[in-house]
């Protein structure tokens, strides 16, 4: 077990800068995951803690040790590939003995790590399999207890799960999550699912063009993105954005564009004192806005064309119309509503977010 | 498999399959009854009342017994089969070394070594056999089996070369970054793990390289002078051809137990050598 430390990190291809400026603390037994849309720099970042890329600059630190120039045997540390890597000639034993193998444990001791391994896992009855005569989840189990069996100091993971069929997916995430409850080794998993990221990281780390747009726990990230796009990529569906621009009428402080008049709460006006006048992007996720009743304030409430109904059993999402923007809302499955439908909407005023137009900060 | 009625599977299978065998085994089976057809047969002028060409009534071992009591066949078998191991062997270990690296390691002009190694390939044997002649002169290894154990891999390993890069390529790199992440070096992930991932390709490369080298015959017949050092493409054809008279029997005798080693090297490896060629590797 130790923590990981990533300082001022950076990978510089020939023409590409992948990885900018990246620190980092991971904590003993924490499971951080890096996530963001391809080309982000996630992978490389992986890759370079695992010693598999060369670091242009900057520093890693597995415990007190620098690795910087470490081979990847010397970090003592495991990976699990999206593609399990699983050595094609090897039963599935041998696939999991093969790292103690190198390292010259004795015979017993490598018997007894695979068999508890192995019971972990619950492929006891494969173990003299070769790995073409197993199924994709099969696979995966036998690529995690190539990583248990060393038990090194950090696990590392490259997108383990997108290979897998959808069902299969969710479960291995479950057992993911219980398989470190148990073991406690701090790990670090690399994703492009928010999902994945949301439900299994301790804390989560957003990438984009190689640069760290924010870390936190999940639910931070959600209720208190940095930026706009840390907004829009956590959460599903996405949220909603609207251009808008604020006017100042009396003490309030106004949202508008066409088809929205939002009145801006009075703790979210006092941060936005000094944009009175400037352009900006409002935001509001689809979990948020619901249908106007009676109690709504008026200055909350926006007409809506309704242009598509998904039913998705728990919930209705309405793919509507404001103005020129398309939102999307979520609603109960109670609601009655038709195509071409003008419905009016309510959000919740709290939990308005609102970034500058150009930088796209937070404000 | 073609659906529908019958004759159609013979129109468009049976009947063309069965055309394409007859063409690629005729040379095949007319070597083979020229082999066991007795003289007095085979110069039997064509308009002759029993001119059989097709089959014989009286078979006879009779060539094969003249090929090994009045020639040195049994020794220019044994000289191929030790010229071809040897010069089939280097050429492997170097092209799967060289192959390995060009596909794997990054360095400086990888890709154009790649490109000068195939561009060697392309030159032609009958240009290349004079400089070849006089270096050998030069080493004082003519009419000995070195000169050609030293010169048929200058063909044979940049064709085991580009054949192994394209397989090594295939291989996923993953499977080596694991081996090094559980503890391998560079060395041993290549020795554990990616050698023997690449059987069936390097099977297919020895099985190329042991072909040629088996069947070459211009290098063998400059560089080579004695009969007794003489391979069996060469031994064939100068001691059993004197002058414009061809000795057919003993000949295709020869040609046909000179195939055998070849036949049988790639009826073993079929499987590996088919999977070897398509470049799967299968996870």
């Amino acid at each position: 077990m130790a923590r990981v430390l990533l300082r001022d990190l950076n990978k510089h291809y020939e023409t590409f800068h992948a990885v900018k400026d990246v620190s980092l603390e991971i904590q003993d037994r924490e499971f951080v995951v890096l996530v963001g849309p391809s080309g982000c720099g996630k992978t490389t970042t992986l890759r370079m803690i695992a010693g598999l890329e060369a670091i242009t600059s900057g520093e890693i630190l597995i415990g007190d040790t620098v690795v910087n120039e470490l081979p990847p045997m010397d970090r003592d540390i495991a990976m699990v590939f999206q593609n399990y890597a699983l050595y094609p000639h090897m039963s599935v034993r041998d696939n999991m003995a093969f790292g103690l193998k190198m390292r010259k444990f004795e015979r017993e001791e490598i018997a007894r790590r695979v068999k508890i391994a192995a019971d972990i896992l619950g492929i006891e009855s494969l173990l003299h399999r070769k790995p073409r005569q197993l199924s994709g989840g099969q696979r995966q189990r036998v690529a995690l207890g190539r990583a248990i069996v060393r038990n090194p100091q950090v696990f590392l993971f490259d997108e383990p799960l997108s290979n897998l069929d959808a069902k299969l997916r969710v479960q291995m995430r479950v057992e993911l999550k219980k398989l470190h409850e148990r073991l406690g080794t701090t790990a670090v998993y690399v994703t492009h699912d928010q999902v994945e990221a949301m439900t299994l990281g301790d804390r989560v780390v957003v990438m984009k063009d190689g640069w760290v747009q924010q870390v936190g726990d999940p639910l931070e990230l959600y209720n208190a993105p940095a930026n706009k796009f840390v907004a829009g990529f956590i959460g599903s569906p996405g949220m909603n954005f609207a251009a808008v621009s604020f006017q100042r009428e009396g003490d309030t402080l106004l949202a508008v564009n066409h088809g929205l008049r939002i009145t801006v709460p009075a703790p979210i006006a006092a941060r936005l004192n000094g944009h009175a006048g400037r352009d900006a992007t409002l935001g509001i996720r689809p979990e948020d806005l619901h249908l106007a009743g009676p109690d709504d304030d008026e200055g909350h409430c926006f007409e809506a064309l309704v242009e598509v109904i998904e039913r998705l059993g728990s919930e209705i999402l309405l793919d509507v119309k404001v103005g020129p923007a398309s939102m999307v809302a979520s609603v109960p499955p109670t609601v009655r509503t038709r195509m071409r439908d003008t419905i009016r909407l309510a959000l919740d005023p709290e939990r308005l977010h609102f970034f500058d137009a150009e930088t796209e900060v937070a404000l | 498999m073609i659906e529908g009625a019958k004759w159609r599977r013979w129109v468009y299978f049976h009947i063309p399959l069965a055309g394409f065998l007859i063409w690629l085994l005729f040379p095949f089976y007319w070597m083979m009854i020229t082999t066991v057809r007795p003289d007095g047969e085979l110069y039997r002028p064509w308009n002759a009342p029993n001119y059989t060409p097709f089959w014989t009534n009286n078979p006879t071992f009779e060539h094969i017994r003249y090929l090994f009591a009045e020639t040195l066949f049994a020794t220019w078998l044994w000289n191929t089969m030790v010229i071809a191991l040897a010069a089939t062997a280097i050429s492997l270990v170097c092209g799967v070394f060289a192959g390995y690296a060009l596909s794997r390691l990054k360095f400086p002009f990888a890709g154009s070594l790649g490109t000068m190694i195939f561009v060697t390939y392309l030159v032609p044997q009958t240009l290349l056999f004079i400089p070849l002649a006089d270096i050998i002169r030069n080493f004082r290894i003519g009419d000995s089996p070195w000169a050609l154990i030293l010169t048929y891999p200058t063909f044979l390993i940049p064709f085991c070369t580009w054949l192994m890069m394209g397989y090594f390529k295939a291989i996923p790199k993953e499977l080596e970054e694991c081996a090094r992440i559980d503890g391998a070096s560079r060395w041993q992930a290549m020795i554990y793990i990616i050698l023997p991932v690449a059987v069936p390709g390097i099977l297919s490369a020895g099985i190329f390289a042991f072909t040629l080298s088996w069947n070459e015959f211009i290098y063998a017949l400059v560089f080579l002078s004695s009969p007794q050092e003489k391979t069996v493409p060469v031994g064939v054809v100068s001691e059993l051809i004197r002058g414009d008279v061809f000795f057919w029997g003993p000949l295709m005798a020869g040609a046909l137990l000179g195939s055998i080693p070849v036949a049988i090297a790639y009826s073993f490896f079929v499987e590996h050598y088919v999977s070897g060629l398509t470049g799967s590797v299968k996870g």
